[in-house]
């Protein structure tokens, strides 16, 4: 089993033709789907955000088999997920790509289990604390990207489950839950 | 009284089937035979067919009926009368037979006084009378038939002095060689002295080809060489009768159409059967239009035809029952196929291809398959993106160049990534 890191690659990551975009319509659809859940496979474990279509990513390249996808078939995948909603784009050039392994309505109710479980219903958190504060580690919240939180903060902010505002320091926020 | 016509034999594609050293030589489309006007003899009129003439017979063909005269019962010729009813009428000609005069009326807008001056010439030539081969064949057969073995004393028959030994070798050598260079520069000074060449040049192709199946077991590099100069050449003298735009006018196109068959079939006839196959075959049922274009060309070798040309006659078999069709593969490569000719076939040879234990890992490129198709990378190439568009293989394209696996995608089971 070829492995990249920890993450172990299925069986068709040496088959050739997967590292071409193919031409014909239902092998094709085939190939995209398989490559959809290879990266949110891969970015859930690696959690890894953001995918820049210019930079070395080390899933669309098979050393053993020495091929890598062209930029055409990156983007036609990563495009794939983006009408998925499990995706978005960064930029209107379509150059980096942000990958929502979790919706960022997933994302709340994650935040949402969170703090129930740790009774801090009532309690003010800032929102480096709700990445790395000692609570959140070994959670999926540890280490996750600041724009997908903000986002996932947003929309609990307009349900009323909290209220996030400017902390002490200029450089941080600070969230007072309220459910 | 029928019994003035003979019954002609026609191929399933409309083309008279001629008989031994017979050569087409003028066409009309659009011809009525009726008999004179109180003649006791007569027969029913034949009404719009094509009339072909060839050095042994008349041939009227219609789609429903194909008759022929032979020359040698037409016992008179009418010269063609000018009067002011002439201006009105369609034009017409007259000959006997035996107690019957046919009239012929042209309607067609072909040439009738050319094909007139063609009937004269031909009809006194007499071709059929001619039951031997001619002169250049019999004198190689003389020559190297017999060889030394024949007649005795220092003297041939025609009084020359024989010779024996190396120098009577060397001088029959070059003879032949002379009678044979003669033979090939009168036959190609004018197109005329082609058509009155045609059968000598069959037979001396005949000939040739004896040779060369005699000496088909060596395998030596240059005799293979030679061998395929000597196939161009057969093929060079193929065709005994040009259809021309100016013979045919408006039926140019259609008996062109026959004619690329007629190649074929003379192929499959048994003279040259054995030793050149049908190309088409050679080319695993499937051939590109530019190499039956080359070849065909080749075949006729003046009156050349135009691509154009070529294509239309070749658009025009879906109008006919022949075994062949053209066809276009979706990168626009035109090709003539057999109609038997079956893509499941191909791809079937195409699957144990890519899925021996090998290719598994490394896939086909065209060339690959051309080499186990034994056809042109060319159409392999067209025969593997057709499979890829149905679904049987996928491709890769890499710094390795563009290769062909099978299809595995479907097999991969997404719920189930890591088997």
């Amino acid at each position: 089993m070829q492995r990249l890191g920890d993450f172990k690659l299925p069986a068709f990551f040496n088959y050739p033709p997967y590292f071409t975009l193919q031409p014909v319509r239902e092998t094709r659809e085939k190939q995209v789907q398989l490559w959809k859940e290879l990266i949110l496979d891969y970015c859930r474990t690696q959690k890894i955000f953001v995918i820049g279509l210019e930079e070395e990513f080390s899933l669309f390249s098979n050393l053993v088999i020495e091929r890598s996808l062209s930029n055409e078939a990156r983007e036609a995948f990563l495009s794939a997920l983006v009408s998925e909603g499990r995706a978005e784009w960064l930029d209107k050039g379509h150059r980096k790509c942000l990958i929502l392994w979790h919706r960022i309505q997933d994302w709340a109710d994650l935040i949402l289990s969170f703090v129930k479980e740790n009774g801090l219903e009532d309690s003010v958190m800032t929102v480096e604390e709700i990445r790395s504060g000692i609570e959140s580690r070994g959670t999926e919240l540890q280490g996750m990207d600041r724009t997908v939180l903000m986002r996932a903060l947003k929309v609990l902010e307009n349900k009323g489950k909290l209220a996030i505002f400017k902390g002490t320091s200029a450089d941080d926020e600070g969230v007072k839950f309220s459910i | 009284m029928d019994d003035i016509f003979t019954a002609a034999s026609v191929t399933s594609s409309g083309r008279p089937v001629l008989v031994e050293n017979e050569v087409e030589c003028n066409l009309l489309s659009n011809v009525d035979l009726e008999p004179e006007d109180g003649t006791a003899n007569s027969f029913v009129a034949l009404k719009s067919g094509v009339l072909i003439l060839t050095t042994h017979r008349l041939l009227w063909l219609s789609s429903a009926k194909a008759v022929g005269i032979p020359l040698s019962s037409i016992t008179h010729i009418f010269s063609s009368k000018r009067s002011i009813k002439s201006v009105f009428h369609s034009p017409r000609f007259r000959f006997q037979v035996s107690a019957a005069v046919i009239t012929v009326v042209v309607r067609g807008k072909g040439d009738w006084e050319v094909f007139l001056t063609k009937l004269w010439e031909c009809w006194r030539a007499r071709a059929w009378e001619e039951t031997t081969t001619s002169v250049v064949v019999n004198r190689e057969s003389t020559s190297s038939g017999s060889g030394m073995g024949s007649g005795s004393g220092f003297y041939g028959s025609d009084g020359s002095v024989r010779m024996v030994g190396v120098a009577g070798i060397l001088r029959k050598e070059q003879q032949l060689w002379e009678s044979t260079d003669k033979s090939l520069q009168d036959a190609f000074q004018d197109l005329n002295a082609l058509m009155n060449k045609a059968k000598e040049m069959v037979l001396l192709a005949e000939k040739m080809r004896q040779k060369l199946l005699s000496t088909s077991n060596s395998t030596n590099q240059d005799e293979m060489g030679s061998k395929e100069e000597m196939q161009d050449w057969l093929l060079s003298v193929g065709i005994a009768s040009p259809v021309t735009k100016e013979s045919a006018g408006a039926l140019y196109h259609q008996q062109l159409s026959s004619q690329v068959r007629f190649l074929r079939i003379l192929y499959n006839d048994n003279r040259l059967a054995d030793f050149v196959r049908i190309p088409l075959e050679r080319a695993g049922g499937m051939i590109s239009l530019i190499d039956i274009y080359c070849l065909f060309n080749r075949a006729r070798g003046t009156e050349l035809i135009s691509p154009e040309d070529l294509f239309k006659a070749c658009s025009l078999w879906e109008k006919f029952d022949v075994p062949v069709m053209l066809r276009k593969f979706d990168s626009g490569v035109m090709v003539i196929q057999n109609k038997a000719h079956s893509d499941e076939e191909v791809f079937a040879r195409l699957r144990t291809l890519v899925t021996k234990p090998e290719t598994l890992q490394t896939g086909i490129s065209a060339s690959d398959a051309a080499m186990t198709l034994g056809i042109a990378p060319a159409m392999a190439k067209e025969h593997l993106l057709t499979a890829e568009s149905k679904g049987f293989l996928c491709r890769d394209i890499s710094s390795d160049g563009f290769r062909f696996y099978v299809n595995l995608f479907p097999e991969i089971s997404p719920n189930d990534l890591y088997l």
